[in-house]
């Protein structure tokens, strides 16, 4: 029943082929059709100012107070493309396999094979729009190594590439609303997803600044609304960025896909205390020259300095003798988190380890150090107030991206007609675990070039009935969105929004974080609706809602992850294997190694919503691989 | 720490704000700034009051989001730095801190700590882009750029848009925002195409949003979270002459 709509032949071919095979609509034509883009990130700003350039009638929606906020700007390291212009044996097939085999094997063949070839067009879209990557002294661009490759394919602006590359989108996006394509609504935050005889034809929103609850009509529909890393209450991620968009559309039909499948980044800066609102990533190259450690006793509290080296241990080194200290992400973060649940991480929370460049810096001198790291250790300082020339650095794993969302088929589209979702809130191309500089290039492709074509094959294949805003089931879904914030006002309790928010996501992060196993997911499947139920009735929120509030906004995106947590946990009990960022602790080799089932696994696990009081139902979309061979990953 | 806040109150756009004082016990040196409003904010909504609306997002010091001025100064004491990356460890136990929205006459006060700063977007949105359609691209390397030219359109590029330089600014000039984006394209061959026309629109709507004019104080520099130079203010004079003069529309 769940039609991934692969096109068939070669795999070199497929995106070709498709591409003659989808409808086209005629260009005077385009201009009947209305698209709503939610979101304006990286995917959801490129494919606003693609499909206005096209020629279609776009409408763009994001809850900040200007597109150019949006948390892509946040992404450090660079984007990956397969131009080989490092000579160094890269190809797209390449790149296709890196990211099949990161992705440990439970992504789409043919999706990223797709990915990997739109990364060139990517570079040249965005070296035309005028971002600066960095050059040689030639005036070719540069590239860099990362995590997972054996070869320099990443392109990159300092440490800003994900600012670059969004302010380029920005620009095209901008260029669109000044020549009146795209009608651009900032502080408008979606509550839900509108579908009338079975198609995606609207969505009602909330204007951040009046409270008022508003309608808007199109003819598709296209969520780029980010990840729900935030589930775990601190994560790298912003502040604001939530499940709601995708969660509504869930329980309005559209099948949700692998979200137990989230990524833990191991060199975040650890929590100092109960205040903490997010955590903060420090770049993964940090660990080519630090070595981690712990004190080999237990609660030794002695100052690092002081510590001899015969009783620490540099557990990586120790574990993984071949690759140490740049053991992969997964595999970095549960190390950590076992030395600490052992009694022996630093911090003054014992959640954190050391990563110490005192080798480094007796190798290779202060000033090198401070060539290749210095921004890095400024912005450490700024934030611990240590000096890590002097004192090790201390860092912990925290959520950082999820690779789950909702299920699309290789159009994009999800299981409600007309619904597209792009970049990381859908499930595609990253299996069970992202590799470094594929997030930026995956949300590029779906905008730039992959939903202005898709989309067209959709409208020429459709009819679409007139409809506005006074279609009653606009009226519908605003009276229910009006009557639950006027419930939530009304509950007059005792704990805010944030309370439960915290509250949840220490069960999520304890439960269905680093490390799962069937019993802790059991209870935290009780504990969650416990959690929900006292939400409803012991919170407090102050304020009107026909106005800007603060404590309501957050209520509303709170209630939504609430209710979320729990396909999130099913998935992770059903999932009986161990892959990429999903850990079963009951399934792992004797020396730890996750342990993959592809007789039973090699699939997407695909939830369906089937009413609030209801298990959703799992259905799977059993993945082919006809052009790689799965391989065991090993890191000894 | 023991800290008093005089945090400057605003209903809505329409109504008249106040400073209003509170007493804050139990702030950790460790915390960021946003975090100890966080903190404040837990405590009003316990007692039923409403917290104080700030804007925020990545707290990572990028997306330019927060726009406190905090004692007097856009972003706070610390140089270089975005006021949601500003520690409390800054501070000493007892102090009074004054924190007010980034001020202007082109950023009216939305709620609170709050002031609407799309005037940014829309003189973006009058010229401050390329003119390139999706796949119109040529080959990413067809065209060199010299590494000086690049890190210095990089430079340039590293604005994150808060509106601290306006805020600062005596003038309430947006010179530095809309230099950085002149600026980086004029360095560039792709900027090249459009580089008259975009330095006169970007400038017009400047104008239009009620911005001041440069009088070379440098407030903007000081407070600039991503320290763009002034130096790029001179470039866009330049360019803004050049186009005058040679205007071929």
């Amino acid at each position: 029943m769940l039609d991934a709509k692969i096109p068939s032949g070669p795999i070199q071919d497929k995106w070709d082929k498709h591409r003659f095979e989808l409808k086209l609509v005629n260009a005077a034509n385009k201009r009947k059709y209305k698209v709503l883009v939610v979101g304006t990130g990286l995917a959801g700003a490129s494919a606003a100012a693609s499909l206005a350039e096209l020629g279609y009638v776009v409408e763009a929606f994001t809850y900040n107070d200007s597109p150019r906020r949006a948390h892509s700007i946040s992404a450090q390291g660079g984007i990956n493309a397969a131009k080989n212009y490092t000579n160094d044996g890269d190809s797209i097939w390449r790149l296709f396999y890196d990211t099949l085999k990161g992705g440990d094997f439970r992504a789409r063949e043919a999706n990223v094979y797709r990915l990997a070839q739109l990364s060139n067009n990517i570079i040249d879209q965005c070296v035309a729009q005028g971002v600066p990557f960095a050059r040689e002294y030639g005036g070719l661009l540069a590239n860099r190594s990362f995590g997972g490759a054996q070869v320099s394919r990443t392109f990159y602006a300092r440490g800003q590439t994900g600012q670059q590359l969004l302010l380029g989108a920005y620009s095209a996006l901008s260029r669109a609303v000044g020549k009146k394509q795209v009608k651009m609504h900032t502080r408008k935050e979606m509550l839900d997803l509108v579908v009338i005889d079975g198609k995606a034809r609207g969505i009602v929103t909330r204007d951040l600044v009046s409270g008022k609850i508003e309608s808007h009509w199109g003819d598709a529909v296209i969520l780029a609304t980010g990840g729900y890393g935030n589930i775990f209450f601190l994560s790298t991620n912003a502040l604001a960025c939530n499940v709601t968009s995708i969660y509504r559309a869930y329980k309005k039909g559209a099948y949700f896909a692998n979200p137990c499948f989230t990524q833990i980044h191991p060199t975040c800066i650890p929590v100092s205390g109960d205040h903490q609102s997010k955590l903060t990533l420090m770049s993964e190259s940090l660990r080519n020259d630090g070595r981690i450690w712990v004190p080999k006793n237990k609660g030794d509290k002695r100052p690092p300095n002081e510590i001899p080296e015969e009783e620490r241990d540099y557990y990586l080194e120790r574990k993984y003798p071949s690759y140490g200290n740049l053991s992969p992400r997964d595999i970095s973060s549960r190390s950590a988190k076992e030395v600490c649940d052992d009694g022996r991480g630093v911090s003054s929370t014992g959640y954190g380890v050391y990563l110490d460049f005192e080798d480094a810096i007796k190798r290779l001198g202060q000033k090198e150090i401070e060539a290749r790291y210095g921004n890095l250790f400024e912005m450490y300082e700024r934030i611990i107030g240590e000096d890590p020339y002097t004192t090790p650095m201390m860092i912990y794993p925290a959520s950082h991206y999820t690779m789950g969302g909702l299920w699309v088929d290789y159009n994009l589209m999800s299981t409600i007609p007309g619904l597209h979702v792009l970049g990381e809130a859908n499930f595609s191309d990253h299996g069970a675990n992202r590799l470094g500089a594929s997030a930026l290039m995956q949300g590029l492709a779906d905008g730039y070039f992959v939903i202005p074509y898709t989309i067209g094959d959709y409208f020429a294949r459709n009819s679409f009935d007139k409809i506005d805003e006074e279609h009653e089931e606009f009226k519908k879904v605003e009276k229910a969105e009006t009557e639950k914030i006027n419930k939530m006002l009304s509950i007059k309790g005792k704990k805010t929004p944030t309370e439960f928010h915290r509250e949840l996501g220490k069960v999520m992060w304890e439960n269905c974080g680093m490390g799962r196993n069937e019993s802790g997911l059991k209870k935290a499947l009780e504990l969650v609706p416990q959690i929900r139920e006292e939400f409803w009735q012991n919170l407090t929120i102050t304020g009107e809602a026909d106005d800007l509030n603060i404590v309501l906004e957050k209520a509303l995106r709170v209630a939504d992850f609430l209710e979320f947590a729990e396909i999130m946990l099913w998935d992770a009990l059903e999932r009986k294997e161990s892959c990429g960022g999903h850990f079963r602790e009951e399934y792992q080799y004797p020396d730890g190694e996750a342990k993959r089932d592809d007789e039973n696994f090699a699939h997407v696990a695909v939830w369906e919503y089937t009413g609030q009081e209801n298990k959703p139902k799992r259905h799977i979309e059993s993945l082919v691989f006809e052009n790689v061979e799965l391989a065991v990953r090993s890191y000894k | 720490m023991k800290l008093t806040l005089y945090i400057w109150r605003q209903k809505n756009a329409k109504s008249k704000g106040f400073m209003e004082k509170h007493q804050l016990d139990g702030v950790s040196e460790d915390m960021s700034f946003l975090e100890m409003l966080d903190v404040l904010n837990e405590q009003l909504i316990h007692e039923g009051k409403e917290p104080v609306a700030f804007d925020h997002d990545c707290r990572e010091g990028i997306c330019g989001t927060c726009s406190l001025t905090i004692n007097g100064t856009p972003h706070g004491p610390e140089a270089a730095t975005t006021c949601c990356q500003l520690h409390m460890r800054k501070f000493k136990d007892g102090d009074s801190i004054y924190i007010e929205p980034f001020r202007a006459k082109a950023f009216p006060v939305i709620k609170d700590l709050i002031s609407d700063r799309s005037a940014l977007d829309r003189i973006i949105q009058a010229g401050g882009f390329i003119s390139v359609n999706t796949n119109q691209a040529q080959d990413a390397n067809a065209l060199p750029v010299s590494k000086e030219k690049a890190d210095l359109a990089m430079d340039a590029a590293a604005c994150i848009g808060c509106g601290a330089c306006i805020a600062a600014c005596p003038n309430a000039s947006s010179m530095l925002f809309v230099a950085a984006k002149v600026s980086q394209f004029a360095l560039l061959p792709q900027g090249q195409p459009e580089r008259k026309r975009r330095v006169l629109s970007m400038v017009e709507q400047m104008h239009q949003e009620g911005f001041g004019a440069c009088t070379n104080i440098y407030e903007c520099e000081a407070v600039c979270p991503k320290q763009v130079s002034v130096r790029f203010i001179a470039q866009m004079n330049r360019e803004y002459m050049g186009a005058y003069m040679k205007n071929e529309e």
